[in-house]
């Protein structure tokens, strides 16, 4: 595909700040959630208050601690790349993408749950509690979901990089593939850091 | 121009860093099962602020790389904060 | 002038296929050349498709009572007209056509940052496209909505909704994709020297606009999927029977619709700011001032969503603070209108072509800026708010900003493009057809607004036939214009006379290399020591 004549050059400069644009992006798509939430929060307080008590603190809590460990995990993976540590890095991406799919199952488990007990969008027993918890059980199910497939998503970005760093072609003065993909992950932690307490905690 | 040297950050720094993170998660674990009324949320806010500080500046390099990701980070959240401080203006009043 | 006859032998963009055969050499083209020509393409066929629709409301409003479509065809014909020229001409328009062509050109550089992303984008926009005119003749009949799909009534209608909402969700992703690459083109590849305040101003739009794309967009990415989660899954976001509060919807969808129309508008206005300079033979009025405008316009635009809702029901102080921040975003863009202004003041002005679409840019420009303050304020808000005053205001601004900028873009850059030059007589004659017809069909509406002339009605009262007649006639002659300046063109193409590297005596760096350019553009990096516009 690529013209022979042009793009002989690597400029990782250029890739990091396509990456950062783009997750400034991703950010805006949460950002809009997170303004649909803070109104209907802001309107219906007492009834946002009673339905976060329906959700788990200690699944919450235990993915929150999974995603930081994941977080650190692949930014050391970074490090040991630039110290030409193959197999380490190769450990280390391991970790997070398995670290992720605990997440993945622990979700599932959680979403299992709540829809066990009639808590899902359009469920008879949902409409009967009112409008307060409709929207909050839509936002809980919307913005976990799309946070899942922003995991979904990193899974199988870091297991390209995996891939990558597997046979060599992400090395130690070539990681910006690595690099960018270990923002992506850090931005899925972030979200998550506003998600838990939001829908976990403030209860 | 495409190959800044880039310094390596030593292991420790992550794992300190991390159990940073995880004091905080705890902390506000704790705090919001305590019944503070509107202060719950601030302070879940203020924590998780914090945390994303830290993430964004260890994590993601923010601390150690070329100065125009911070200051382009920083464009943007003044974006979100303002849009959503915007948008309250009609709810709040309302 | 330097009209300069090179002698030399090289291929063009044109002939170089890089080992392709037929419309592969186009549609797996990285050469950001191509994919502007490919966006080209695409755009003029779907603003013929959509001018044919406006047409065709033009044709039911010429009497009173039903004429030639039913009620709901003319809910449908409004709504894809306004789906297909917002989302698929005129927010793609400007920068996908002439920011591919020219951004690499004008900062000198051999192409954008990630070129495969910019094939990539375009085949977004394609299939982003193809679920859009799906959405037309599949399913329960076309959406009837209005462009802009507003809850609850967006997922209570019958009609094809979703094939639409999320055609436009595909078409976000490609304008941000189009941002992104701009945005990192121009931090890194400008060419040595090209400081900054070097860079010519249609690049500096470009990279307001890129800034616009890539925040706004996502925020209407959102929107319409939680649209289609309500009426998929039955989620309650914006239904007040679940809940919900339907102005929300309305806040969030100007949040990313109202600074879409600085993604409009910007790229336009650098068009505008590279033609007048080089029409007058002198160097732009005030360079950073247009600059530093263009930011602000860029950052202000973020703020003032809340305009479209003044009748709503928003709090008494979120209108206010709305009233005001439009009215800021009214300085930046007049700064502009001064700088172009006295840019020509004691210019040594050649009229040509472009430059008569650059001057009815500002005057059109000029009335749909002014009449938007009438908008922009409160009391008079109320009065006029959804009538033909504000189908009058918007158009004259789109199409009488846009639409004429993106005409004065190709005017401009079609000797660069196809190394051909078009008949200036028949294309003159066009154009004063096109501003003509622009005004008796605009013009009236305006008027009518002001009478209570309510908008998207297939139908009105006697009263307003007179007016009603004038503007249809208008929609006319605005056609025939049309066809002519189109035609003239595409007779250029293949049959025009060989244009020389620099015909109009432009000082940026796109004219320094052979038309149409070779591949690579330049054949070797150009180094700047110069402001962009230097004529002495």
């Amino acid at each position: 595909m690529e013209h022979a004549v042009t793009h002989t050059h690597r400029d990782d400069t250029a890739s990091k700040i396509g990456m950062w644009l783009f997750l400034f992006t991703e950010m805006f798509l949460f950002v809009g959630l997170f303004l649909v939430y803070s109104i209907y929060r802001f309107r219906n307080p007492e009834a946002f208050h009673q339905a976060a008590e329906e959700l788990s603190t200690f699944i919450g809590t235990l993915n929150t601690v999974i995603l930081l460990i994941s977080s650190m995990t692949v930014a050391m993976s970074i490090t040991s790349i630039q110290k030409g540590d193959k197999k380490l890095t190769l450990i280390l991406l391991g970790i997070t993408i398995f670290l992720a799919l605990f997440f993945l199952v622990n979700k599932y488990f959680e979403w299992g749950a709540k829809i066990e007990h009639g808590l899902y969008p359009g469920s008879s027993y949902l409409k009967e509690l009112g409008h307060g918890d409709i929207l909050f059980f839509g936002l809980y199910f919307f913005m976990t979901g799309l946070h899942a497939f922003h995991i979904i998503v990193g899974m199988i970005l870091l297991g390209f990089v995996y891939h990558r760093v597997a046979t060599g072609r992400v090395h130690s003065t070539d990681f910006a593939f690595l690099e960018n993909g270990g923002l992506y992950w850090h931005l899925v932690d972030l979200i998550w850091i506003f998600l838990f307490p939001l829908f976990y905690l403030i209860t | 121009m495409s190959q800044e040297k880039t310094h390596i950050i030593p292991y420790k720094t992550y794992v300190y860093v991390l159990l940073v993170l995880l004091c905080l998660t705890f902390i506000s674990v704790a705090v919001t099962s305590i019944e503070l009324g509107t202060l719950t949320v601030t302070v879940a806010l203020v924590l998780a602020s914090i945390k994303s500080f830290l993430v964004l500046s260890y994590f993601m390099h923010l601390r150690f790389d070329q100065k125009i990701y911070a200051i382009m980070v920083t464009g943007i959240l003044l974006i979100i904060i303002i849009v959503i401080l915007i948008t309250f203006l009609d709810y709040y009043y309302r | 002038m330097t009209i300069e006859t090179t002698g030399k032998v090289y291929k063009s963009f044109f002939e170089e296929k890089g080992g392709k055969k037929g419309i592969f050499a186009w549609i797996f083209s990285t050469d950001h050349k191509r994919i502007g020509l490919l966006y080209f393409y695409s755009i003029i066929t779907f603003f013929v498709t959509g001018a044919t629709l406006g047409l065709l409301m033009k044709l039911e409003l010429i009497a009173p009572g039903e004429t030639i479509v039913k009620a709901q065809t003319y809910n449908s014909l409004f709504t894809v007209h306004g789906v297909i020229m917002i989302f698929l001409v005129v927010i793609p328009g400007i920068p996908a056509v002439f920011g591919n062509f020219l951004l690499p050109l004008q900062i000198g550089a051999e192409d954008v940052a990630f070129p495969r992303l910019n094939l990539f984008s375009w085949w977004i926009y394609v299939a982003g496209a193809v679920l859009v005119l799906l959405s037309l003749f599949t399913g329960t009949g076309a959406p009837d909505t209005g462009w802009t799909f507003y809850a609850p009534y967006s997922f209570k209608t019958s009609t094809n909704m979703l094939p639409a909402v999320l055609g436009a969700f595909i078409l976000g992703f490609s304008s941000i994709l189009t941002g992104l690459n701009f945005i990192v083109t121009i931090h890194r590849m400008r060419a040595p020297g090209m400081t900054w305040f070097r860079m010519p101003l249609f690049p500096w739009t470009l990279y307001g606009t890129g800034w616009i794309q890539l925040l706004a967009t996502p925020v209407i990415g959102i929107t319409l999927l939680m649209v289609v989660g309500e009426r998929l899954f039955n989620i309650g976001f914006f239904d007040p029977a679940l809940g919900g509060d339907p102005i929300l919807y309305q806040h969030l969808f100007w949040i990313y619709s109202h600074p879409a129309v600085y993604i409009m508008i910007l790229p336009a206005m650098g068009v505008i700011s590279e033609i007048i300079p080089t029409f007058a033979r002198k160097t732009i009025f005030g360079y950073k001032a247009i600059v530093l405008s263009t930011l602000a316009i860029a950052f202000v635009g973020y703020f003032v969503w809340g305009h479209h809702m003044f009748t709503s029901g928003m709090s008494g102080t979120a209108l206010f603070t709305f009233s005001i921040l439009t009215f800021l975003v009214a300085i930046p863009s007049a700064i502009k209108v001064f700088n172009w202004v006295s840019t020509l003041h004691k210019g040594s002005i050649y009229p040509s072509l472009p430059f008569f679409w650059a001057i009815s840019f500002i005057f059109v420009f000029m009335i749909g800026g002014l009449s938007g303050l009438v908008l922009g304020s409160l009391a008079t808000d109320v009065h006029v708010h959804d009538t033909h005053f504000v189908v009058a205001h918007f158009h004259y601004i789109v199409f009488g900003g846009t639409g004429f900028a993106f005409f004065a873009a190709i005017h401009y850059w079609f000797p660069k493009i196809y190394g051909r030059m078009y008949n200036m007589t028949i294309g003159k004659i066009g154009w004063i057809i096109v501003f003509l017809g622009f005004n008796t069909l605009y013009g009236p509406m305006f008027y009518l607004g002001i009478k209570g002339m309510p908008r998207r009605y297939f139908d009105y009262l006697k009263e307003y036939t007179d007016f009603n007649v004038i503007s249809s006639v208008g929609a006319m002659i605005l056609i025939t214009g049309m066809v002519i300046v189109i035609v003239n063109l595409i007779y250029a193409g293949f049959k025009g006379e060989k244009a020389v590297a620099n015909p109009w005596g432009g000082s940026t760096l796109e004219w320094t290399v052979p038309s149409p350019p070779p591949l690579e553009n330049f054949e070797k990096i150009p180094e700047v020591t110069t402001g962009p516009y230097t004529y002495s």
